[in-house]
């Protein structure tokens, strides 16, 4: 059946050269037969009677009057083909304009207005006005990397709520990790990819991870980030339950790893009772803390990310067996030659104090659970000292010394002089966020205490680990040889560093 | 559940440090930067007042969208020309109307001043400059907006009893603007000149021009301004700052009526020669019938959509569909960025004035500038920063405007509905193309250049309407 239509618009100006182009378009809709748009000019009304696209109407109209004329058949209907001729008129098809290059964009709203296909919005500004950006991005359908930090509880966990109840991921406040569909987002590692998949509420734990899996064979599925307060009693582990169901549920994952500093008891045992019931595939866990935990059905507790990573590598190659580690360490007393852990990694840090408040006496951090192991100044030197140099106390007004590692520089000189430093333990991160060559930075530095110490006698003990894969941009093959140059040991692992250091004391 | 897993890739919006987006980039993923800062510099009354109208988005969408409709079906013709003491409801002998919102004489900047001297003195009110300061310091006149009016003037937008104006019918919704009769350039009534020269014109315009242009316009039977200002957008004009085309246009269809109705060819010679003589002849057309156009806008409850930007050369002020259509909401008018003729500086400058942003208000003008290439550089940029300027223009607009569309955007329509909220939450100002007056009275233009209204002016209309539907 033909159906046949002549539809006229007085007074609505068209450049002819535009409409040739879309009667052309129009035409080759599939259920078009014929079209012709048109000023009604004396010449195109002929052209219409040509092809019986004529009337009585048209005959009236003049050339300022558009005729809007088609014959098709049932298989598209009258009102889908004026849609896409007004679209068309509007200059809004996707044969017209296709500029979005050099537009500027104020608003996440406006952005997504041009990027449909948008799923995640980077957000990292400063933390009192992220929770209105964060809002509207959801309200856009968009998942949320969450950088920014002093976010308040309050608001993280009301954009939590609305996350879940709309199916999107909030990743943080204060997230700095993590890798979707093959990419990584603000502080990641380049890893191969594979079948293991890790939630974190940890970024430095989660890079570990990642580098690690990739260090022993394995390879990366996806890695969600939940911000370091999810797995608190407030927020309930929101996320963490989130992302451990969509990794549950996405068939490039095979094996789950979870990371975080310890979550409230409640949490723990929400998180366990939804793996027993929701979750069909190997869960491995570290959580930072000495309590320990016990393996059951399909899960699996590490003491350390190399444990970790090792056992979920085995396990996605079906390798079942123990991996040994840490447990034959005697406990050490020592006095006046200490451990100084000068770290830019949080996760890292706590690896660090869980192992060592374990095997020598007087062991101080910044991020202590226990209250008595608190350092009493985190400016002043004392015992074992393990800092986390990412904290707020450091970090007020400057960058995070992943991004500026020039924040440890002067520390790393005042324990060189410290005659109670005899081990100053460093970390280096690579990868996308982190500084561009954080060795090379500090690599003068650790000269000079060298130097510095020896004048006054005593020698310095540099343990270093440098986080990342040979693929990361900053080349950790050349960084690492830079340390061995100067003096350093270099470890494979951070819990290899903080056995190393362990074992250089006393 | 979640389906981000499920996708095929990642597509990233990034607001913040922008090495984010650059890693992804590197990655070979998309990432779309945003040049953030913080919404409305953190004021909270404004970050309320958003979230409450965010609250009613439905509505205000709907109310927008019926706003757009209304402005697309207005069908504003050129019908007449007369003095406009006989067509302009409620105008009066000693009533002089300005551009811009409302101001008093003290206030006002020196071309303002000048223009209305000018205007005392061509209506015979006063016999000399003295005499008509005196009268007017007296109280004797009475100064209103042209807006005020249904009328438009470009610049001091002087506008007295017995100037003719031309006649513009909105023959869809019935209603009628006005705007004067455009002098030319040099010196002219509305850059605040009113010497013997250009009272001599005014009557000349009035006594002459007006007779000869009324018979020519009757026996037209109305001429379509919409389909000239289209035609004139595909042949380099934004119909604000470059009216070349669209005169000529105008000019190729008047002057045959001109011809036909008038058999004095002295007459016929002056009037085609004035009009001829004028590129921004066709401004004064341009610009009543944006106003009519934006007039079937008004008072559509909800609509956050702009109808009337205007300038005194003290304030900038706008109205807003939704709010009450006597209400300013005003700022203070900002300094134009541009080009000077030899022998003037910005120090020579007055404030942004005039009500010609009504142009900009219906997406023509400096949300069209990507289309006149050969002004570009007059208001101080390139092609590209051109284009760039009227492609920015959509994130603040409610709707594209098919009729008038632009060939450099591959006929893309012009961003037509200003929204209040779209102008605060994108932090994008509307761009108007505007000619620059000196700030003493009567030396003319001296420059032209793009300039923004203020935010207060956006600020001060989202307060008022939170406050209008108690959100």
């Amino acid at each position: 059946m033909v159906n046949k239509e002549i539809i006229i618009r007085k007074n609505a100006y068209f450049d002819s050269v535009t409409l040739m182009s879309i009667s052309a378009d129009i035409k080759g809709l599939d259920g078009v037969i014929d079209s012709v748009v048109s000023m009604a000019t004396p010449m195109n009304k002929e052209l219409l009677k040509r092809v019986n696209l004529f009337s009585d109407e048209v005959d009236k109209c003049d050339e300022y009057d558009l005729v809007i004329a088609f014959s098709h058949d049932e298989t598209i209907t009258k009102e889908a083909i004026l849609d896409y001729l007004d679209n068309a008129l509007n200059g809004q098809n996707e044969n017209a304009a296709g500029e979005k290059t050099d537009v500027v964009y104020k608003s996440i709203k406006a952005a997504k207005k041009d990027n449909d296909n948008a799923n995640m919005a980077i957000i990292s500004v400063p933390g009192e006005h992220a929770k209105r950006e964060v809002m509207e991005a959801l309200k856009q359908g968009l998942n949320v990397m969450l950088f920014s930090d002093n976010v308040t509880l309050e608001d993280e966990i009301e954009l939590k709520k609305y996350a879940v109840e709309h199916e999107l991921l909030v990743m943080g406040p204060d997230c700095g990790t993590a890798y979707i569909n093959g990419t990584g987002l603000c502080f990641a590692n380049r890893v191969n990819d594979g079948v293991i998949g890790i939630a974190g509420a940890s970024g430095t734990g989660m890079q570990e991870l990642m580098v690690l899996v990739d260090k022993y064979g394995g390879g990366i599925s996806n890695a969600i980030g939940v911000g370091g307060r999810d797995l608190r009693e407030e927020v309930g582990g929101l996320m963490m339950m989130e992302a451990l169901k969509m990794l549950n549920a996405d068939e490039k994952t095979r094996v789950i790893l979870m990371v975080s500093k310890v979550p409230a008891q409640s949490v723990s045992e929400k998180l366990l009772k939804l793996i027993k019931s929701d979750i069909n595939k190997p869960v491995v866990i570290y959580y930072a803390t000495d309590m320990t935990f016990s393996n059951e059905e399909n899960i699996y507790y590490a003491k350390s990310l190399k444990e970790a990573a090792i056992t979920a590598v085995n396990i996605s190659k079906n390798i079942y067996s123990d991996v040994e580690e840490l447990d034959a360490f005697e406990r050490k007393n020592i006095q006046g030659k200490y451990i100084r852990g000068l770290y830019c990694g949080g996760t890292l840090c706590a690896e660090a104090y869980y192992f060592l408040r374990n095997h020598i006496n007087d062991v101080r951090s910044n991020i202590a659970s226990h209250d008595e192991e608190k350092v009493k100044d985190a400016f002043v030197n004392e015992g074992n000292m393990l800092l986390d140099m990412g904290d707020d106390l450091f970090t007020q007004g400057r960058p995070h010394p992943m991004i500026d590692p020039t924040l440890r520089l002067d520390r790393i000189m005042e324990c060189a002089t410290d005659k109670e430093t005899k081990v100053i333990l460093l970390d280096f991160e690579l990868g996308y966020g982190s500084h561009e060559d954080p060795v090379g930075a500090t690599i003068d530095t650790i000269l000079k205490a060298h130097k510095a110490a020896e004048e006054i006698g005593k020698t310095l003990i540099f343990v270093t680990y440098v986080q990342g894969t040979g693929k990361d941009f900053q080349n950790k093959f050349q960084s690492e040889k830079l340390l061995k140059e100067a003096g350093c040991i270099v470890c494979e692992s951070n819990i290899d560093a903080v056995v190393k250091a362990y074992e250089m004391i006393g | 559940m979640n389906n981000l897993l499920k996708a095929e890739g990642l597509s990233v919006i990034n607001v913040g440090l922008k090495r984010f987006a650059d890693d992804v980039i590197s990655q070979g993923k998309e990432a779309v930067k945003i040049d953030w800062k913080p919404l409305a510099n953190g004021r909270k009354d404004i970050l309320d007042a958003l979230d409450k109208v965010d609250g009613i988005k439905e509505k205000v969408a709907k109310a927008n969208k019926e706003v757009i409709d209304r402005i697309k079906k207005s069908k504003p013709f050129l019908e007449d020309i007369d003095l406009a003491i006989n067509v302009i409801e409620g105008m009066e002998k000693n009533l002089i109307l300005h551009a811009g919102p409302y101001i008093t004489w003290d206030k006002m900047c020196g071309p303002m001043k000048g223009a209305i001297i000018g205007a005392v003195l061509f209506e015979g009110l006063a016999a000399s400059e003295s005499e008509a300061v005196k009268l007017i310091e007296g109280g004797n006149i009475k100064f209103a907006p042209c807006h005020e009016y249904n009328a438009v003037g470009p610049m001091a937008g002087v506008l007295s009893a017995s100037m003719p104006v031309h006649i513009i019918h909105d023959r869809e919704y019935d209603r009628y603007s006005y705007c004067s009769v455009n002098e030319g350039l040099g010196k002219v009534l509305r850059f605040g000149a009113y010497s013997d020269e250009v009272l001599a014109r005014l009557s000349y315009l009035k006594n002459e021009f007006m007779p000869v242009m009324k018979k020519a316009i009757k026996e037209s039977g109305g001429i379509d301004i919409k389909l000239i200002t289209a035609q004139a957008l595909q042949m380099g004009d934004e119909c604000h700052n470059r009216n070349k085309a669209a005169t000529s246009l105008f000019y190729k269809q008047i002057s045959l009526y001109i011809v036909k109705t008038e058999s004095d060819f002295e007459k016929v010679q002056k009037a085609l020669a004035f009009i001829a003589g004028n590129d921004h002849y066709f401004l004064n057309l341009s610009m009543p019938a944006c106003k009519i156009m934006l007039k079937a806008g008004e008072n559509i409850e909800y609509s956050t959509i702009v109808n009337v930007m205007a300038r005194n050369g003290v304030e900038f002020g706008i109205k807003v569909c939704g709010l009450d259509s006597k209400d300013w909401y005003t700022g203070a008018s900002n300094y134009i960025k541009g080009l000077y003729f030899p022998g003037y500086s910005e120090e020579d400058a007055c404030p942004d004035i005039g009500d010609s942003a009504i142009t900009e208000t219906m997406g023509i003008g400096g949300f069209a500038m990507g289309g006149a290439p050969a002004i570009v550089q007059f208001v101080g940029g390139s092609t590209d920063d051109a284009i760039a300027t009227s492609k920015r223009m959509y994130s603040i607009t409610t709707d594209l405007n098919a009729a008038y569309s632009l060939p450099v955007l591959n006929f893309k329509g012009s961003a037509l509905g200003i929204d209040i909220i779209k102008v605060i939450e994108n932090d994008t100002l509307p761009v108007i193309n505007t000619g620059i007056a000196h700030k003493e009275a009567g030396v003319g233009q001296i420059g032209a250049g793009i300039v923004n209204p203020p935010m207060e002016c956006f600020y001060n209309a989202l307060l008022a309407y939170v406050k209008r539907y108690n959100l």
